[in-house]
């Protein structure tokens, strides 16, 4: 068993860690979609595909990732134009692109496309980064990020930014210029207010002011953290969920999937939760650590934040503490796209460390 | 060890640098954990109790209450877009029990298709238990009384009262009303999500589309106490939904059936506008489509038959289909001549078979080998001489010519109330430049006031060109939204008023140039001719041929040996009466040859059917 996980440059703690929370994602679709069998077959199965898919990625030798880094990078850059300019012609949302047999959508490659980017970037470079370094890199950071901002998807440009920007941290950029940058980025927020779109808008309103929207927004987190706060600490108990039994939680399979576990489960179920997710993110960080070069390294800490990023936002927003932005729970919420990306990330943190182990040899 | 940089960079150095930073990060992520873990304390411990309470209490269930969709008429009342009640079969599985049992049963007593069980299937997957899910729509009368005396059987079986869109003319009003369909994830990112819940259909395309907030309306709300399993106890409050506004289009639903008769099985367009005001009064596109089947989504098959058809049903040719205009702007070009100087009414030139520019010897051929002899202004309009043409337009000059033709709003969008209108082109120097880095070519010009080559407009371009002639420079905005109910006082439609006023320098142009027009239809060598038999009234108008297909210097055209789909298209532009117009039209029969023999016919029957009753 060991030498066949280790053949198959598989992580026993990170696949533990997957399958753990993959099967907990299973139990709780089956509550929230109300003993819906069909909906756990479907996931269940999206979930081995995206199992398979990581395993393939984890036997990819890193140094062909590093290879085709930027030829992925910019297609995908290109897609996302044109995506946003073939899509320009209707009112609302363009993401997906459409060639004939397959629809998908670019932006969620992006997740991954970015942090492999910008490590690439500064894998042969001088670190800490000069100045002209990090102004280059900050611009492949914005790039997509305006795009996928533009398209409109606020959720995803957050995740990509945090991933490109991750690296240019982890790369050694000073303090200074951090703090800079920050009082910029603060000083541009009503920039940003009014490039938003009416309903992202409408969105930041709703959550400074729940009540202010009885049935869009603000009902969903009015009716959130009454679910989160009457599990208590023991939870309600799998299947005996008032809120979500009754249909009080709105998109409780997708999106708002945490607040049926926190209702169900109770504090001491999240606790465990929580500590699968860190264990995740520990693991990865200690991939990062352990990384043979410099690109490698980046690529598995920024990885591993995205991963980080994901679980921090869904949590938040559907505690209240973040505005509602459509972020999934990763390995748990209903759909597809974002698991497949993350399970691909999962594959490159695991090829990274095998090639760790055969260089150590 | 990769790269050639790699000599520059101190390993070691940078190993601890990243160390410190993943430990910084490491914080972060700690800190940002520990927000969380405080975050859920409170809620589930420190605040618990209330939010037990809130839960327990919480047997108040918000549930949207869809507005009714507003109608739309026709100019005269009649009702063109309506709502028809109808009852749907629904189930909410989890309180049903056994499906598949609970669906066996309900055959005994509905009609239930294999198809129908399928489409439930579909719609539940991905969809919560509790949530009712239509299995059949449409019950009959009959069918929803014997469910109601067996409902006792049913449990989480109900009936439920919706309203279906129906247009009951069909494949008249298609390109005009467009139709409603089911609303997809792409559709809801336009609208506000909060006002949609609880509506399933809404504009795809055409008037409905358009007036989508209009029709829509705003979606109420209803509490109801539910007790613990669920079951609506009594109900709360309520806030009624605001139905959405009704419309009263300009459109005329005599008219709009007289084209189509009119129009028989050819292919092509009708736009015809009231020139006083913008109103359009017939907007047809043809081949048309009924638009009913998309209401409730249409079948994968259906909906590649129509899309696949080589004669483009689904396309709106009246504001989509951008077409040579042919002989119909040379009224424009005669215009531009005139306040030019290039030419004078009177002016007489004899205009042979074919026309040169010095020192080029390209020939550019008359659609009539012989010529027309010696001609005015007012004979080369009537008879439709191509050389008097060149010969002006190679005077004039495309920088002339051009501004003049924009002016009649050719070369950008009318602002039309239906998604997706083309903007047409007018060709220019500059544009060439941009488009194909070329410079331009006086051979162009000939050819460009001729409305050939680069030039396109779409038949309600051509439609609003010819009132702006009627109207003598006052332009209307072409319209087909007339008032709202309820709005107050009818609104007019002065949204984006797109009235403008043509000011030429000798207003005595206008009378030149009708009069030429009406010479079209009553001149013995009219081009316009075949129509003047028992006029009623007096009629200004103008034919045209669009060419297809480029034929070279020396080819000859022979309609009778050619293909059918490399016919030229047939146009006729006009309005009437002369003294005071209340109609302006737009013909294009596509591959109908010349414009005076198919197009024309058409319109005088249009004109008619107007007229007699106005």
């Amino acid at each position: 068993m060991q030498s066949l996980l280790y053949r198959l440059n598989l992580d026993p703690v990170l696949l533990t860690a997957i399958l753990g929370l993959g099967l907990c994602g299973m139990l709780l679709l089956y509550s929230a979609s109300g003993g819906n069998m069909d909906i756990v077959t479907r996931q269940g199965i999206r979930f081995g595909m995206a199992l398979l898919l990581m395993m393939a990625v984890a036997m990819l030798p890193p140094p062909v990732l590093y290879q085709w880094t930027p030829f992925v990078f910019f297609s995908i850059a290109l897609m996302l134009l044109v995506v946003l300019v073939v899509g320009s012609s209707g009112k609302g949302a363009q993401r997906w692109l459409d060639i004939g047999i397959l629809r998908f959508q670019p932006s969620e490659m992006m997740k991954i496309a970015m942090p492999m980017m910008i490590s690439f970037y500064f894998a042969e470079r001088r670190l800490p980064p000069n100045f002209r370094d990090v102004v280059i890199a900050l611009l492949l950071v914005l790039g997509p990020t305006t795009i996928i901002f533009l398209q409109p998807d606020l959720g995803t440009a957050l995740l990509i930014s945090t991933a490109g920007l991750t690296v240019i941290f982890l790369a050694g950029i000073r303090w200074r210029t951090i703090i800079l940058t920050l009082l910029g980025a603060i000083a541009a927020l009503p920039v940003l207010w009014h490039f938003m779109h009416e309903y992202q808008r409408r969105r930041v309103e709703t959550f400074m002011n729940p009540e202010s929207d009885p049935l869009g927004a603000g009902y969903h987190i009015i009716q959130s953290k009454i679910a989160l706060g009457s599990g208590a600490i023991y939870g309600k108990g799998w299947l005996n969920g008032t809120q979500t039994q009754l249909d009080f939680l709105p998109e409780q399979t997708t999106d708002f999937i945490f607040a049926v576990f926190g209702e169900e489960f109770g504090l001491w179920g999240v606790l465990l939760l929580f500590a699968l997710y860190l264990l995740i993110v520990l693991r990865g960080f200690y991939i990062a650590w352990n990384a043979q070069d410099t690109y490698a390294r980046l690529l598995a800490a920024s990885i591993t934040m995205i991963f980080f990023t994901y679980f921090f936002v869904n949590v938040g927003m559907v505690s209240g503490l973040l505005p509602v932005v459509g972020v999934p729970l990763p390995l748990i919420s209903y759909g597809g796209s974002s698991m497949v990306t993350i399970m691909v990330g999962f594959g490159i943190l695991m090829a990274i460390n095998s090639e760790k182990r055969l260089l150590s040899k | 060890m990769r790269g050639v940089h790699s000599d520059f960079k101190d390993i070691n150095q940078e190993q601890a640098l990243f160390a410190a930073r993943l430990l910084v990060l490491l914080v972060v992520v700690a800190t940002m954990t520990g927000l969380l873990v405080w975050r859920m304390i409170d809620l589930q411990v420190i605040d618990s109790a209330r939010y037990s309470e809130l839960a327990k209490n919480n047997r108040v269930r918000i549930s949207p209450l869809p507005p009714p969709r507003g109608l739309i008429y026709d100019r005269n009342g009649a009702l063109i877009a309506e709502n028809l009640p109808s009852f749907s079969l629904e189930i909410t599985p989890s309180l049903a029990g056994n499906l598949g049992n609970t669906i066996q049963r309900l055959r005994k007593i509905i009609d239930i298709s294999e198809e129908d069980i399928q489409k439930f299937n579909k719609l539940q997957r991905g969809r919560s238990s509790h949530r009712s899910t239509p299995l059949v729509v449409g019950l009959s009368e009959t069918q929803v009384a014997k469910f109601h005396v067996n409902r006792r059987e049913f449990p989480g079986v109900t009936i439920q009262a919706r309203t279906r869109r129906n247009y009951p003319y069909g494949a008249v009003f298609s390109h005009v009303l467009g139709h409603v369909g089911r609303i997809n994830t792409r559709d809801l990112e336009r609208v506000d999500r909060a006002n949609y819940r609880g509506t399933a259909r809404l504009g795809k395309t055409g008037i409905e589309r358009y007036y989508e907030e209009d029709l829509h309306g705003v979606t109420g709300f209803r509490s109801d106490e539910v007790n613990a399993q669920g079951k609506v106890i009594r109900a709360l409050s309520q806030q009624p939904p605001s139905s959405g506004k009704s419309l009263i289009l300009t459109i005329d639903l005599k008219l709009q059936q007289t084209a189509i008769e009119a129009m028989g099985d050819n292919t092509g367009a009708v736009v015809a506008i009231d020139p006083e005001n913008g109103e359009i009064l017939a907007l047809v596109s043809l081949p048309s489509f009924d638009p009913n089947p998309f209401i409730n989504g249409i079948s994968s098959r259906d909906y590649a038959l129509l899309r696949d058809n080589d004669q483009r049903p689904l396309f709106n040719r009246a504001v989509q289909g951008q077409y040579p205009p042919g002989s119909t702007i040379k009224m424009l070009t005669a215009l531009a001549g005139l306040e030019a100087g290039t030419t004078t009414a009177t002016k007489r030139m004899y205009a042979a078979g074919y026309y040169q520019i010095p020192n080029d010897p390209r020939k550019y051929r008359d659609w009539n080998r012989g010529g027309h002899g010696w001609v005015d202004l007012t004979d080369a309009i009537a008879r439709s001489s191509d050389v008097y043409f060149y010969d002006l337009a190679y005077k004039t000059g495309i920088d002339r010519l051009a501004p003049m033709f924009r002016r009649f709003g050719l070369g950008s969008k009318t602002g039309v109330d239906l998604p997706g209108e083309a903007a047409g082109l007018v060709p220019s120097r500059a544009w060439k430049k941009k488009r194909y880095g070329k410079r331009w070519f006086p051979g162009e010009t000939l050819i460009s006031a001729i409305g050939q080559g680069y030039m396109l407009s779409t038949p309600l371009q051509l439609a609003r060109m010819t009132a702006c002639i009627a109207m003598k420079g006052d332009c209307p905005q072409p319209h087909l939204l007339r008032s709202r109910i309820p709005g107050g006082p009818a609104t007019r439609f002065i949204e984006n008023s797109g009235d403008k006023e043509i000011e030429l320098a000798n207003p005595l142009h206008w009378e030149q140039i009708i009069d030429a027009m009406e010479k079209v239809v009553t001149d013995p060598q009219g081009t316009g001719r075949r129509i003047k038999q028992g006029l009623k009234w007096r009629i200004a108008g103008k034919t045209g041929t669009s060419q297809v297909f480029g034929l070279k210097e020396d080819q000859e055209y022979d309609a009778a040996t050619l293909q059918r789909h490399l016919r030229d298209h047939a146009l006729f532009v006009g309005f009437a009466p002369i003294e005071k117009p209340s109609i302006a039209l737009a013909v294009i029969v596509e591959h109908g040859g010349h414009g005076g023999v198919t197009a024309a016919p058409i319109a005088r029957k249009i004109i008619d059917s107007w007229l007699e009753r106005h």
